[in-house]
């Protein structure tokens, strides 16, 4: 029999509303929701290899509980009655000495976290924490302290855009299938696109200006910009006059900050900075100034961010059409929300262990930061942790210094992964229990905000295979057996949906036609100069922060030049390519065979100097002499000679992936003495304050 | 040639890949063969720019086929309704002249069955009224499907678009 399933994808954070064809029980087809205009199809290569995903038998089978020394990869097959028995065994007598609070949590974020946050607050934990750290942190901080709301309060009218810049956001690669669209768009109608970066990725490839900067120097290009802006009075007057707090606080901060001195900074002209900043101007306020998405990068990625957004502010983009836009929700169109579980539960009573929303203010509690969890494992203070659940996430390969995170796990008594891949982390791991694949589930219904707001339903298309279990039914289990089942009554997704759906005027029948409901039929925006609602205590942009003030961090900070790499050594950086997924990919059989392995990227002089030439084997040692291995060099002028570059997520040390397995090098292995290295504004990790030595392999 | 054709707009490819990963996830194919391929040309300077090619390479379905004259058994054939050139794989003894006479590396070795195989348009998809895997869902619609004609259409509709004023 032939079905087909409207759902979403879960290859990557993306989530894109996909169409799946089933026949026999087994998914034929995968694509693009073509009931969604902007999707129409359309999918990435990761989106069609959930095909091969599926179907791989390199991916976990049935719980396995480890039976030789963490990491050491001897498993014993258990049942789900065991594995959960032998779970539970272990957390109840840490519940019982040191409380529920002595269990941590982390997840990779994004909408379907209701249920596992909930059993954890069930269970009188508020150590939950998610990927952030390693991710979006900076710039959701820096969106808190000018707006009063994280970077998704906006999103990007790219459509009408007519000059967008991008710092290092790679959307060509690091693909959102919808923005990349919209973004060829605007390059079709002639608009312009300004990538700045420190080596050419594909994005470079198709814009209209490219400035290849010195690392960790996108601070400084903004503090010249803005003096430019400034200066030459470019700024949308009226818009600033209605809407910021603190313009004159930073144009006293920016006049030392000079075109010609962002020029020294940078390598970009002082004339060229001039002349950008002109042109810009020129279409405000149909200008986007990304303020960055993956911004763990250096010491100041929190002021590159935030000064990103204050240009947006200057050039009046916001609520402008081609500008940021406030994305709406159900209670913007006069509509209700989706209930949530996570509100019946009473909050637990002990504050984070990471010291998040209590001893460092300005950081945001929700998912704390997961780098804080480790020093406070370590030194018990203000409280022992003893047990940390990884849901679908791979701190081990994702934050730096595996070894120093290894050093710190093994204080705990008990490590769990939930996961429908193997993972470095679920590797080393006491309990691996296989979780469906979204394709094998339904999750929560989701709510999409934006011009026009829907609710968005993830349906199981489907059955698991082998033994995997959907992650609401392993942890509706895990509450029931620690004596917290009382608030996962419900039956399966069916019985929660019709939950989240309650107070609101829509059913469940209405996901049928399409897979999604919209809550508008017509995109929402508001009056710019009357009806923006900031959620700062002046309700205003506030370039000076009450924030950050008031938790003696500067909303202005003082530049300070990055660190210059010794000769023969490389400030290491990674990014995206467009076919796999952080470090979740590399064993999938289509997109390995896409791409097997990685490169490093050096530039063309600094490899002449060293008689590398491309294609060379070469070895890379991480500062300390800890870490080496050799891969292939990739000898081009498109990358700073301060840098050198791989793609994240290669170097993989688990066996049962034959294909992945030592495929090329992992950044994240290079990254030693950086867990604990992070903005102290943004609190993101500065995982490219890593350098490495480079020669030519024997 | 077929009557179809696949035009790229190499103006809106940005190298994505996903086009193979739809035709190897389409055809079932295990890691070897591939249908179609994305080879990446560059980068170079141009005009000041950074410049990448993505070329996009899958069968092109020739008038008078290397292949099909080459195979000594009848299993690469050109469809008469439509010329796509197509290979029965009950046919098919493996015996890769079709791999040989091609000149544009077009048939695949598929080590699991032993036998050539190819590009076909996804023609099971194209007589149902759909187009080929790679085109439907390419990101950024810069694979176009049809008859050759459109590729000369889109080619002017885009040089209109650039030089009207308005």
């Amino acid at each position: 029999m032939k079905e087909s399933v409207f759902s979403i994808c879960g290859m990557c954070g993306v989530r894109c509303p996909i169409r799946v064809e089933v026949k026999d029980g087994i998914v034929k087809w995968i694509e693009g929701n073509p009931n969604d205009l902007a999707m129409a199809g359309r999918l990435c290569a990761k989106g069609s290899a959930g095909l091969a995903m599926e179907y791989d038998y390199e991916r976990p089978h049935h719980p396995l509980i480890r039976k030789g020394k963490r990491g050491e990869g001897e498993w014993e097959k258990a049942s789900w009655d065991e594995a959960l028995d032998y779970i539970t065994g272990k957390l109840k007598p840490i519940i019982d000495e040191f409380g529920g609070k002595a269990v941590a949590l982390s997840d990779r974020s994004g909408p379907f976290r209701d249920i596992h946050r909930s059993f954890l607050k069930a269970i009188g934990s508020p150590n939950y924490f998610n990927h952030d750290c390693t991710c979006g942190r900076n710039v959701q901080h820096a969106s808190i302290s000018l707006f009063g709301s994280g970077r998704k309060t906006f999103n990007y009218d790219y459509k009408r855009c007519k000059h967008l810049v991008l710092f290092g956001r790679n959307v060509f690669e690091s693909l959102k299938v919808k923005a990349a669209n919209t973004i060829m768009e605007l390059l079709d109608r002639g608009g312009k696109l300004t990538y700045i970066d420190v080596r050419a990725s594909n994005t470079a490839m198709k814009a209209t200006r490219f400035w290849m900067v010195r690392p960790g120097t996108d601070y400084a290009l903004n503090l010249g910009i803005i003096h430019t802006v400034l200066r030459d009075n470019l700024y949308d007057a009226e818009f600033v006059n209605r809407w910021v707090v603190g313009l004159r606080e930073l144009e006293s901060f920016v006049t030392p900050y000079t075109p010609e001195w962002a020029s020294q900074e940078t390598g970009v002209s002082s004339k060229e900075i001039i002349e950008f900043t002109h042109e810009v101007a020129q279409d405000k306020p149909a200008v986007i100034f990304h303020p960055g998405w993956m911004k763990a990068r250096y010491l100041n990625s929190f002021y590159s961010s935030r000064t990103a957004y204050i240009l947006n502010a200057l050039m009046g983009s916001f609520e402008a059409p081609g500008g940021l836009f406030f994305q709406k929700g159900p209670g913007d169109v006069g509509k209700n929300g989706l209930k949530v579980l996570l509100d019946s539960i009473p909050k637990p009573k002990d504050k984070r262990v990471d010291g998040c929303g209590w001893k460092y203010k300005h950081f945001e509690s929700g998912p704390g930061l997961l780098h804080l969890l480790y020093p406070a494992i370590l030194s018990e203070d203000p409280y022992p942790v003893k047990a940390y659940i990884v849901f679908r996430h791979d701190p081990l390969l994702s934050l730096p210094d595996a070894e120093a995170q290894k050093n710190a796990l093994d204080k705990l008594d008990l490590i769990v992964a939930i996961d429908s891949n193997y993972s470095e982390t679920g590797w080393y791991a006491d309990v691996l229990l296989p979780s469906a694949t979204y394709l094998e589930k339904s999750s929560i219904l989701r709510t999409e905000k934006g011009l026009k707001p829907r609710f968005g339903m993830r349906r199981q298309a489907i059955e698991p295979r082998n033994e995997a279990k959907p992650d609401w039914w392993i942890f509706k289990q895990l509450a029931e057996r620690l004596g917290v089942g009382e608030y996962f009554k419900f039956e399966g997704m069916e019985d929660f949906w019709k939950f989240q759906l309650e107070g609101t005027d829509v059913t469940l029948a209405d996901f049928d036609e399409k897979g999604f409901v919209s809550l508008a039929d017509e995109p929402i925006w508001w009056d710019r100069m009357t009806d923006l609602k900031f959620k700062t205590p002046s309700k205003k942009i506030e370039f000076v922060s009450s924030l950050l003030e008031e938790n003696g961090i500067p909303s202005f900070k003082p530049y300070e030049s990055p660190k210059k790499p010794e000769s023969g050594s490389f400030r290491l950086a990674f990014g995206r390519c467009p076919v796999h997924t952080h470090g979740q990919t590399q064993n999938n059989p289509v997109l390995h065979e896409i791409m097997p392995e990685n490169t490093l990227w050096i530039n063309t002089e600094e490899a002449e100097r060293m008689g590398i030439s491309d294609g060379d084997r070469v070895v890379v040692t991480s500062s300390n002499g800890g870490h080496s291995g050799t891969i292939h060099a990739k000898v081009t002028e498109f990358i700073h000679p301060e840098v050198v570059f791989m793609v994240h997520g290669f170097g993989r040390k688990i066996p049962w992936q034959t294909r992945g397995y030592n495929k090329g090098l992992g950044d994240y292995r290079f990254e030693t003495g950086l867990l604990n290295v992070y903005d102290p504004a943004g609190g993101a990790n500065a995982l490219l304050e890593c350098f490495v030595k480079v020669k030519k392999a024997d | 040639m077929s009557k179809y054709y696949i035009f790229q707009d190499v103006k809106r490819c940005i190298g994505c890949f996903s086009c193979e990963s739809h035709c190897k996830t389409k055809n079932n194919l295990p890691i070897g063969p591939r249908f179609c391929q994305i080879i990446p040309v560059g980068p170079k300077q141009v005009k000041n720019l950074p410049r990448m090619a993505n070329i996009f390479i899958p069968c092109f379905h020739c008038e008078n086929p290397w292949c099909v004259s080459a195979c000594p058994t009848g299993a690469m054939q050109k469809r008469p309704k439509d010329g796509i050139v197509f290979v029965d794989q009950m046919l098919c003894v493996g015996c890769k002249s079709c791999i040989t006479a091609c000149p544009w590396g077009t048939p695949q070795w598929n080590p699991e069955t032993g036998t050539a195989v190819k590009c076909d348009y996804c023609m099971d998809r194209v007589d149902q009224g759909l187009k080929p895997a790679c085109v439907t869902k390419c990101v950024t619609q810069c694979l176009h499907f049809g008859e050759a004609s459109a590729k000369t259409k889109t080619t002017r509709e885009r040089f209109a678009r650039a030089i009207a004023e308005l």
